[in-house]
Order: structure tokens, then sequence, then C-alpha cells
């Protein structure tokens, strides 16, 4: 069941999207952010839908991958929309007992609901495409003017990938774990909320120790192979921007202009 | 009272880019009380097939039946095959968790159902056939060796009494003797309650020594199946797979190019110097 979660993984193939500096991708899932949050009426949306579409279909990612992601926050969707729906005040629409649902509760449920969704498929898209190391590069160039006031944007960046890199890893655990405890008779589905807390502590205890361990492991092999932060570290592979990078900025700016011409006329 | 596979395949990750078959349209026979090796190179599916015998995987294709019953069925009690099918996973790491190590090897008995006194005992039973020191019953499981969790792993599932007994390289970072102890004490076992043991190794010499039935695992298929004296005479083959034969065959057939009278089809270190000692009878 934890092989479900695909959040910040990377999917190989041979696509554009691919083949893109990981800063030109920063950059439009910036612009995205954004975007999503000038859209705020169907038109907006439609023409956010199709563009969506189309980078799914650069990106040759399957689609029924990248929807994955989605079903661990499901709950969270549903709960934060229902809240939406009957905590807002406004014009009422429909009454159900002491639960009222007005005219804006309802446009702030639908907006939010569709926000998180393209927030959470656009940014998928982009871990998708995108190796943690490139990545990591792409965020440390990105955000190198901030070491000016003192942001360790090098260590940070690293932390980003290691953790990014230590989700595969955990999970596999997870499972190993959760199979050696089944064969002691073990049950991790049935039984109630109590119950089902108590079954994780076989599964957590070990698959924390076993994170310390790991953990502790790869902070020795880095001090043994002289790591000492990003001060005068050079690349194997340095960043560098070819002409389709170049093309897929204008991509971008244009996107945002129509997007914000979408919200001035309609 | 058998496990039979009828065409069993597997994949991982279906339907992405990292699709693997790790098993491909296996079929076996697993008869009450045998002691059956596994072999086969790293990554040729020897896991994924044994993870299969007590329902932790579920097949993609095929069927599986435990004492005549499809454990596929579904009201089949998956729960209680697993107590019946008891298996001992690579690393002792991913199953230790209790506070101390008596209490991690009652896990599995309490798991059962059976009462306090009933699990303690059978703990203790478990504990003392593997040979764990008794000082450290009430140690952390986390400040062991890696001799000593292999064992506290092993008690854990032997407390829960198994009938077809599935260990995954029990012996994998033991040094020569505690190998040699943890295989004698399963052999004993084997042969004082007659139940079936099912062995992963990637040493030759343990399987030559202790089993009585090779499965050859090689790319997902099932690529020899037999006794130690069949499989182990086809040396060119499982060589071609990536494996061996024992050493002792090795010297066998080396002894046999020079000219001298020996059986090939020794593999173990007894048989070998059985041949050897007709030898120099013979010659004497
Ligand atoms: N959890 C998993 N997800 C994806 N692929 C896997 C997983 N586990 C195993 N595989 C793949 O399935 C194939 C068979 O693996 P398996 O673990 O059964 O091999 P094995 O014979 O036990 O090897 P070893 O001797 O190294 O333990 C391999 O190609 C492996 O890469
Ligand atoms: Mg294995």
């Amino acid at each position: 069941m934890f092989r479900e979660i695909t959040i910040g993984q990377y999917y190989p193939a041979e696509s554009r999207l691919h083949r893109l500096d990981p800063r030109v991708k920063l950059f439009g899932t910036l612009i995205y952010l954004i975007s999503i949050f000038i859209a705020n009426d169907i038109w907006g949306f439609l023409f956010l839908t199709v563009m969506l579409g189309v980078v799914i279909g650069l990106s040759k990612v399957p689609f029924s991958y990248m929807v994955k992601g989605l079903k661990g926050i499901v709950t969270l969707l549903i709960i934060a929309g229902v809240f939406n729906l009957f905590m807002t005040p406004g014009q009422t629409l429909a009454q159900l007992g002491p639960l009222t649902i007005s005219d804006v509760g309802l446009k702030n449920a639908v907006l939010m609901t569709a926000r998180m969704i393209f927030l959470i498929i656009g940014t998928s898209i982009m871990t998708l495409t995108t190796t943690p190391n490139q990545l990591t590069d792409g965020l440390e160039i990105s955000l190198a003017p901030l070491t000016l006031i003192n942001v360790p944007v090098h260590e940070i960046a690293l932390m980003m990938s290691i953790a990014l890199r230590f989700i595969p890893i955990l999970v596999e655990e997870t499972d190993k774990i959760m199979k050696a405890q089944m064969a002691r008779g073990a049950d991790f589905e049935s039984g109630g909320i109590v119950k089902k807390a108590k079954a994780m502590v076989p599964l957590l205890v070990p698959l924390f120790v076993s994170a310390f361990r790991r953990a502790s492991d790869l902070a020795l092999a880095m001090e043994a192979r002289c790591y000492h932060g990003g001060e005068g570290r050079t690349k194997m592979k340095p960043l560098r921007y070819e002409e389709y990078d170049k093309r897929a900025y204008v991509w971008i700016v244009l996107y945002l202009l129509v997007l914000i011409v979408i919200r001035v006329v309609f | 009272m058998s496990l039979i596979l009828d065409k069993v395949s597997y994949k991982y990750s279906t339907g992405t880019a990292y699709e693997v078959t790790a098993l491909d349209q296996v079929s076996l026979k697993i008869e009450d009380g045998q002691f059956i090796g596994i072999i086969g190179h790293t990554g040729s599916g020897k896991s994924t097939l044994i993870q299969h015998l007590n329902g932790l995987l579920k097949a993609t294709e095929g069927s599986i039946y435990y004492n005549g019953q499809d454990i596929y069925d579904k009201d089949y009690d998956l729960k209680d095959l697993r107590t019946q099918v008891g298996m001992v996973f690579q690393y002792p790491e991913h199953q230790l968790f209790e506070t101390t190590v008596f209490e991690d090897v009652k896990f599995g008995p309490k798991n059962q159902g059976l009462d306090d006194k009933e699990a303690t005992l059978r703990a203790y039973e478990a504990l003392r056939s593997v040979g764990f020191p008794e000082d450290y019953y009430d140690q952390s499981p986390f400040e062991l060796s890696g001799g000593q969790k292999r064992r506290a792993a092993i008690a854990g599932v032997l407390a829960m009494k198994p009938a077809v007994l599935i260990l995954d390289e029990p012996t994998a970072g033991l040094d020569p003797k505690g190998r040699d102890e943890i295989l004698g004490l399963i052999s004993d076992m084997h042969k004082k309650t007659g139940n079936t043991v099912i062995l992963v190794s990637h040493s030759m010499e343990d399987v030559a020594n202790y089993v009585d039935r090779i499965i050859v695992m090689n790319d997902a298929k099932v690529y020899m199946d037999g006794t130690p004296k069949e499989v182990f005479g086809r040396a060119k083959d499982l060589e071609e797979i990536g494996l061996a034969v024992p050493e002792v065959t090795y010297l066998m057939m080396e002894l046999k190019n020079r000219g001298w009278n020996v059986d090939v089809s020794a593999t173990t270190v007894e048989e070998g110097k059985n041949e050897i000692l007709k030898l120099k009878g013979m010659n004497a």
C-alpha cells in the first residue's frame, strides 16, 4: 500500500520536458503556482486545464501514474472542501438542518479544491521529469543570490535532495518491514483506530531505527570523502542553457500574459 | 498436504517504466517433509518466489494451493496461512522492535491468539533451540551482534511452530561456526519434527550438505529441479547461469581428469573423503 507514494519521485522517460534545464522548470513551476491564483473563473481554469493537458502530454509520464499521488490527499481535499462549503457566510443557496450552503461558500469550495488538485499535479510534473540531482543543482543556482543575506543555499539544496532520495528507500524499507511482521501474524488492516495505531508500533520502531542508522551511515560516508559544504565545489555536469531552454522561457511568459488577459477581460 | 504453485507469474510495478517480471510461469509441487534448497544468482526471483508461499505477494497470474485449498479464495484466511508457513527474512533488522528479545519472540505466538503463559513458554523454547545466550533474554534487540539478532529473528518465527519453515539466506553475515550451528539446528529440527523446510542460499556447500531437493532459479524461471546429485551433475549448465558446484565436486572432477577413478557426483566433504579413501585402499 505504501508503494503508492509517488510524491517527489522521478519517472524516467525520453521527453522534451525531461531534457529541459531544471532552472526553466523551476521558473515554470513558480509561474504556474502564481497562475493558479490568478485564474478565478471558468475561463481561467479552462485555459489552465488545456495548458496542463499539453504539458502532461509533452512529459510522456502516464497520467494514471501522476494521479496516484492524489490518492493520499483525497481525504484532506474533502475535509477542506466541506469546511469551505458550509462555513463561508453569504447568500443562502440551500439549507440542510443547521448547515447552510452559501453562494460564496460553493464558489470557494470548488475553487479551492480545483486549486489544490492543479497545484499537486503541476508540481509533481516537475519532480517526475527532473532527477533529484538536477533539481538540487537548479535550485542551488536559482537561489544563489540569497547567499548574500547569509541563507545557506547549498545546504538547503543538499538537504532537499537527500530527503527526496530517501523517500523511495524508506518506502521500500516500510514494505519489507510490513512483510516481516505480517509473516509473524501482524495485522495492519482490521480493527478500530486504537487497534490500528497499536499495530503500527512493530512497523514504526524498526523503520525509525533504520532511518537513523542510514542517516548516520550517510553522514559518515560523506565525511570519509571529505565533504565540507558548497564552497569551492565544482560540478561534474554544470548546467548550460540550450536553444530550446530559451524558447521555453518565452512560452512560460506568454502563458502568464494570456492568463492575465483572461482575468482582466472576462 | 502440500504446497502447489500452478503457473505463477509475478510482475513488480506493473504498468510503469520500472516493470520487472520477477516470476514467469513457475509451477512447483512441494511435498510435506521435504528439505528444499533454492539457489540462483542475484535477482533471479528467489525472494519473490518464497514470498508467494505464505501469501505476502499476490501472484499477477496463476494460483497457489496449500493443503488443497486455493489461497487466493475470497474467504481463505491468509493470516492463518502465515502462521503455518513461517518465514524468516533476509534481514533481522526488519522485524525486531520490542524492548527485550524475549518480548520480541513472543510477538508471533501472541498474534496467534495464545495467552501470555503459553507465549512465554513458546518463546523460551524457541530461544533455547536456536542457542540464544540466556543472559541476553532481557537485552534490547537493537544492542545485539549481527549473529545474535539473526538467532532472535529465527526464534521469533520458530515460536509460532510453523508446519513449513522458509528461510531467506539465514546465514548471511554469520561466521563459519555460527553458520554451521544455525543450519545444523534447522536440519536437526527438520529430522525431529518432519516439517517442510525451504532454504534460500548462495552457498552451494550449505545446500549440498543439508537439503534433499534443489530448485535452481534463473531469470524468473525454474531452471532445474532435482536432487543435489542431479543438479550438481550439470556443472556446465550451472556455470552458464552464474552458479557453481561445491568445491568438492570440482576436486572430484579434477581427480577424474587426471586419471583417478573417482565418482564425480560426490557433493559433500564426507562423500569426497570416502571417494579418496577408496582410492587409497585400491592403491595400497
Ligand atoms: N520491491 C521491488 N520492486 C521492484 N522490483 C523488485 C522488487 N523486489 C525485487 N525486484 C526485482 O525482481 C527481481 C527478482 O528479485 P528477487 O529479490 O526475487 O531476487 P533474488 O533471487 O532474491 O536475489 P538475491 O539473491 O539478490 O536476494 C529482480 O530483478 C529485482 O530487481
Ligand atoms: Mg533475495
